[in-house]
């Protein structure tokens, strides 16, 4: 159980996350959906300790994030976020096996290896794991560090904008292999991310988030709403239910 | 292997080419020189790889970014203030161990001020580096004219370090210092290699990035001072060889690139030296030559850099 408590953070005096609380349950697949600086990103990075909160509290697990050893976090929750960039060169199975890193701190055994093969295949990479980072399109970049992060193997983990880069078929993919990570090995999955659509039909919960606080919450059901997407991103929408899905709309009507 | 071969190959080459007389005499005395290079080799090398490392840009360097600059500065206060005299009645190696602490706390200070500052734009932190050496070189060069011409005697002669004249008073406790930072860098080894994901992903790893950051970057300026103590300032040889290295090498661990970078640097040294000893018949110095590789190589990176 994830835990933000009254998240405040203001960037030259400019609230970004106002006051924010919020219980993120164990296993299930959630998505912060909302309109550009709404404070999704903020919100991820300082559940994943990576920007100071200037008010607030957030605990994972009962741990204080702000106190808590960060190795011992590092093997609760990994997190990824958007624009990586490396200058040294590394190959796709290096980049991976640094996710065991809070596990065997640099000297991989047998275990590691397989997980490093895992997230390798789980992800599609296996045959181009030899290959150097500057080699990879972007696409392929973003998705062996997305392997990198699953290679973690952190009961939580947080994503930023994962689909970035990604084609139809492996942003497809991706969002599959979140939903099983979820569903049949009990992870919690966070993901941000612009494509309602693929919030609406993958996600177990959705946070809507506007001007720095949450607008709305609940099941991709309750969300995925003509009235309530129109007030978030003040575009008419409209919704519809095609085989089951609802599907949002918002080409100019 | 071949490097390891190479550096053998150049050392033995240093010792014994053109060597006539007394060997007893020719092995201290050649032999002293060599340990010279090949701590200055490790300082530099070591110190700017991991600044490479910390700050993810193969451009910066702690010369570049005017750290041993600073080192002549205090040098040159340490004497304004205090008086040759003062200065000279203390043991060298005291003298040195407390120029070092000082550079380090300085530097650290510096630091934090470029990378944890406002400064995120790698050019205008490149130019705030290169306008930094430049205000400490010029601040000593304004000290130096108007200080006591006894005192600017010492003073020179504790800035006239080359790699013609090592000052041999420091290689005991240079080779102390650099055996106690090995033992600190060993024991962080490990972080080293995730240091180069950048900040977010060696935090998500769980590696306490700034404090990680902090202690590498003091390593690195004690190794400045090691080697801007032995030779002088050299300004484009750690850039040189630490990008030479990754050219070279395969991959971009430290336990690949670190011992690269140094054999590297090693051979330079050691065969530069020779070239110059026996072809140029000392007309030259060797710092020229690396600043003159040095300098076209720093132009090719930016310019390719550039490109892309």
């Amino acid at each position: 159980m994830i835990n933000v408590r009254n998240a405040t953070k203001s960037y030259d005096g400019t609230l970004v996350v106002d006051d924010v609380t919020l219980g993120l349950k164990r296993n299930g697949l959630t998505s912060i959906i909302g309109p550009n600086g709404a404070g999704k990103s903020t919100l991820l990075s300082m559940i994943a300790r990576l920007v100071n909160m200037d008010d607030g509290e957030i605990t994972v697990d009962g741990l204080d994030i702000a106190t808590a050893d960060s190795l011992e976090l590092a093997k609760r929750l990994a997190v990824l976020r958007q624009d990586n960039h490396i200058t040294a060169r590394l190959t796709v199975r290096d980049l991976v096996a640094f996710g065991r890193y809070p596990h065997s701190k640099g000297r991989t055994n047998e275990n590691d290896l397989e997980h490093v093969n895992r997230a390798l295949a789980y992800l599609g990479l296996t045959d181009l794991s030899g290959r150097f980072l500057d080699q990879l399109s972007g696409g392929q970049r973003q998705r062996a560090f997305v392997a990198m992060t699953l290679c973690q193997d952190t009961d939580y983990m947080l994503f930023d904008e994962p689909l970035n880069n990604l084609d139809i078929h492996h942003a497809v993919s991706m969002m599959k292999l979140f939903r099983q990570a979820a569903r049949d090995f009990g992870k919690t999955v966070v993901v941000v991310i612009h494509d309602i659509n693929f919030a609406s039909c993958y996600s177990d919960h959705i946070i809507a988030m506007k001007d720095g606080k949450v607008a709305e919450q609940g099941s991709p059901d309750q969300i995925i709403d003509a009235g309530i997407l129109a007030d978030i991103y003040n575009t008419p929408f409209q919704v519809q239910n095609i085989n089951g899905q609802m599907i949002a709309t918002y080409y100019g009507v | 292997m071949i490097l390891l071969c190479l550096a053998l190959l150049s050392a033995i080459g240093f010792m014994t080419i053109g060597a006539r007389g007394n060997w007893g005499f020719i092995f201290e005395f050649r032999g002293t020189k060599l340990l010279a290079l090949l701590l200055v080799a490790y300082a530099v090398s070591v110190s700017t790889v991991l600044f490479q490392t910390v700050t993810n840009n193969r451009i910066l360097t702690p010369s570049i970014m005017g750290i041993d600059a600073l080192y002549v500065l205090l040098q040159t206060v340490l004497i304004f203030v205090f008086g040759a005299q003062a200065i000279s009645a203390l043991d060298p190696q005291i003298k040195f161990l407390i120029e070092a602490g000082c550079l380090t706390v300085f530097a650290l200070i510096l630091y934090r001020f470029l990378f944890f500052g406002v400064f995120r734009d790698v050019h205008l932190l490149l130019l705030s580096g290169l306008f930094f050496g430049l205000l400490f070189r010029s601040v000593s060069g304004l000290l130096q004219r108007i200080i006591d011409p006894n005192d600017f005697v010492v003073l020179q002669d504790s800035l006239f370090a080359s790699f013609n004249s090592v000052d041999k008073s420091l290689l005991g406790v240079s080779v102390a210092v650099i055996v106690l930072v090995s033992a600190i860098g060993a024991k962080i080894f490990s972080r080293f290699d995730v240091m180069l994901l950048g900040r977010d992903s060696a935090i998500s790893l769980g590696v306490n990035h700034t404090r990680t950051a902090v202690t590498i970057l003091a390593l690195a300026s004690v190794l400045v001072a090691v080697s801007t103590a032995l030779v002088g300032p050299v300004t484009f040889f750690g850039l040189l060889v630490a990008n030479l290295a990754y050219i070279v090498l395969p991959g971009a661990k430290h336990k690949h690139i670190l011992p690269g970078a140094i054999l590297i640097a090693f051979i330079c040294l050691s065969s530069g030296q020779l070239v110059l000893e026996k072809l140029f018949d000392f007309n030259t110095a060797l710092a020229i030559l690396i600043e003159f590789a040095g300098g076209l190589f720093f132009i090719g990176l930016i310019l390719r850099r550039g490109v892309r």
